[in-house]
């Protein structure tokens, strides 16, 4: 009993974490109906910005605690939001009107381009290095449960991310504007939407969450280097589509049940090897029966 | 059009650079070629044997090089990654022309290598690759470590004897050979000798989340955890298991010493176990006498086993290419393979048939952030 319990939590916080990631991934694909993969790169840039913010947020605020950490998160946040708002200007605004083919493997491009420059050793250099301790260690223990507080954080700041994510694009104007452009580009410009600038706040926004995640996901494995973006990543990837990719809640739900279901096989004895398999194999059942992903709705897809 | 004489000059041209960079040996220098990963995920490992090898490099030549040549080396970074090791590797043999080939501390990588210097009939020396099956590819291949069987066996006994652990578990990393030979063999020597797995789990190197399998370890309730891992997981593993509560003696092999261990894991990592080739602070005159050039030359930094390998390594070369009286590949590898007693920093080394080095092996504990001297085991 205790093994299930303690596998749950453990799940639980992963899949937050699997969760946080998702949501840039779909909110980028919910308004401009591509992939951004540069998405798990600018997760990796924000882990280092806060690795060399740090030490200079220290000097100021002592650190670890919760109003140092909340500078060094806003900041990275800020850096990565510009650096997103960047790699859209430079490598996806001038391929706008081309197939969508084009801008997604652009995407992969830009992807590939950041992590091997960054493993550079005049860059960021391929070693994996100590992230800084952001925010003091509690595990609360229940009997023989162990909950992490970084645990704790990672669940609770997705929720409220979530939550205001949720907010933004269904009770703001800018939400309201982003929804327009998903719906139809042409049709938003002609009522006097700003699409560039939407566009940019999007992206500035999705780099922003990844930046966030990229922190929570340093903090909770404190070794950081260039590739650490790839594999959560993937697995957001993975748990947006499960949601129904687009869709904000699916992708919480799919990085939810991504992470519970790893968790689970990874703890199997016999099974700790295959559970990448597993995930995998659960994605394409879900393609095969349900295309439009958990909570996605059925659309005709315009490519 | 243009473009298509362009793409025929420019094949062209690689074709030629390929022919006419062979065999820049000879004359008054002996090229060695040296593959390691001096950048990516194992880069500590790779610098530290790279600087042991380019020091016994400097101190052979300062000496007066070997037969009246100067030694050069040239060295080739392998990012840490699978298939580049093929790739430098062909290199230094076809168009460098090295006469030997020293690398690679990890085994998979080594392994990759190893087919094409024996191909090309040209003797590779691993320092620090403990996998079997690394030497078994053919006769040119040969280690200055000690071998998987060997150092499993050893931490096996160790759990059994010095901990008086009669339950252990073993968390593996799937995508290593140098994980999984070392778990069969400390499977096969702590079965034999009386104790019991309790679990058996597996995570891929580079993973960051190992909560999943080390709450089912948990749960085993095992007296000790064998985790045959490089440094960087294992910091994180270690991380991970303090957090959950399981609070055993976790221990390992050689891919623990790194510096990084420490700076990762912290006080995560304090009290646990690994076996290694050679300790710093054991009072042998020859350890000592390397550990201060070692520290001369690199600003005092205290050389770690992959130094003191890739330093054995060379002198190793350099005492088989003194007793062939020259760099014919076959004459070498002769030389190489009737090594019977060879005094190195990292104990005395005898080649047996397999090519392999029987020496010993050493514990070491982790203690206020440093690397203790336990005990020394014997083959």
């Amino acid at each position: 009993m205790d093994w299930f319990l303690q596998q749950l939590i453990n799940g639980l916080a992963l899949g937050s974490i699997y969760a946080l990631i998702a949501l840039g991934y779909t909110m980028v694909y919910g308004v401009l109906r591509f992939i951004n993969f540069a998405h798990s790169d600018v997760l990796m840039l924000g882990a280092f910005s806060a690795y060399f913010l740090a030490p200079a947020v220290e000097k100021i605020l002592p650190l670890p605690s919760i109003a140092g950490a909340l500078i060094v998160v806003l900041l990275s946040a800020m850096i990565c939001a510009g650096i997103g708002m960047l790699i859209e200007f430079l490598a996806y605004r001038p391929l706008r009107s081309r197939p969508k083919l084009t801008v997604l493997i652009t995407a992969i491009g830009v992807s590939l381009f950041i992590e091997f420059t960054c493993q550079h050793p005049a860059v960021l250099g391929a070693d994996t290095k100590p992230f800084p301790k952001l925010l003091t260690e509690n595990d609360l223990h229940f009997g023989g449960l162990v909950i992490g507080s970084n645990d704790l954080v990672i669940v609770g700041t997705t929720l409220v991310l979530l939550a205001s994510l949720w907010f933004v694009v269904q009770r703001t104007k800018i939400g309201t504007a982003m929804r327009a452009v998903s719906f139809n580009q042409q049709a938003a410009a002609l009522m006097g939407i700003n699409i560039n600038r939407i566009i940019s706040f999007t992206f500035g926004l999705g780099s922003a969450l990844a930046a966030v995640a990229g922190i929570l996901y340093a903090i909770k494995a404190p070794g950081i280097d260039p590739l650490m973006g790839v594999q959560p990543g993937l697995r957001a990837f993975v748990a947006a589509v499960l949601g129904g990719i687009g869709n904000l809640p699916g992708a919480a739900l799919g990085g939810l049940i991504l992470g519970l279901v790893e968790t689970y096989a990874g703890g199997t004895p016999g099974l700790s090897n295959y559970r990448d398999g597993i995930a995998f194999a659960i994605l394409i059942l879900i393609l095969l029966f349900k295309p439009a992903g958990l909570l996605g709705k059925a659309t005709v897809e315009k490519v | 059009m243009l473009t298509r004489q362009l793409f025929i000059l420019g094949s062209l041209g690689i074709l030629l650079s390929g022919f006419t960079g062979c065999n820049k040996s000879g004359g008054d220098t002996i090229l060695i070629g040296e593959f390691a990963s001096l950048t990516g995920k194992e880069a500590t490992f790779g610098t530290s044997s790279h600087e042991g090898t380019l020091l016994a490099i400097k101190e052979i030549n300062a000496a007066g090089g070997v037969l009246g040549k100067q030694l050069e080396l040239k060295t080739e970074d392998d990012q840490s990654k699978a298939g580049e090791p093929a790739n430098v590797v062909n290199k230094l043999i076809s168009k460098d022309g090295v006469v030997a080939i020293l690398g690679e501390v990890a085994s998979s990588r080594s392994l990759e290598a190893a087919p094409i210097c024996q191909e090309n009939g040209i003797p590779m020396i691993t320092p620090a690759s403990t996998n079997p099956k690394v030497t078994e590819t053919g006769d040119y291949i040969f280690r200055v470590c000690f071998i998987d069987p060997f150092q499993g066996t050893v931490m096996a006994n160790f759990a059994l004897n010095t901990l008086k652990a009669k339950k252990v578990a073993v968390f593996t990393d799937v995508k290593s050979d140098y994980s999984k030979g070392l778990a069969k063999f400390f499977k096969e020597g702590f079965t034999k000798a009386g104790g019991q797995i309790v679990s058996e789990l597996d995570f891929n190197g580079g993973d960051k989340d190992f909560k999943g399998q080390l709450t089912a370890i948990k749960s085993a309730a095992p007296d000790a955890v064998f985790i045959p891992g490089y440094y960087t997981d294992v910091a994180l593993i270690c991380i991970q298991a303090k957090q959950l509560g399981l609070n055993v003696p976790l221990i390992g092999g050689d891919g623990w010493e790194s510096d990084k261990l420490v700076e990762l894991g912290g006080a995560a990592v304090e009290g646990h176990y690994f076996s290694t080739h050679y300790a710093a602070d054991a009072a042998s005159p020859k350890v000592t006498a390397f550990v201060e050039s070692y520290k001369k030359e690199y600003k005092g930094k205290v050389p770690d086993c992959m130094a003191a390998l890739g330093y054995d390594s060379v002198y190793f070369l350099v005492d088989a290419i003194k007793r062939a009286n020259g760099t014919e590949p076959a004459k070498l590898r002769d030389a190489l393979a009737g090594t019977k007693e060879f005094d190195a920093v990292t104990g005395k080394v005898a080649i047996n048939a397999q090519r392999d080095a029987v020496k010993s092996a050493v514990i070491l504990q982790i203690k206020d952030g440093k690397f203790k001297f336990l005990e020394t085991v014997n083959p």
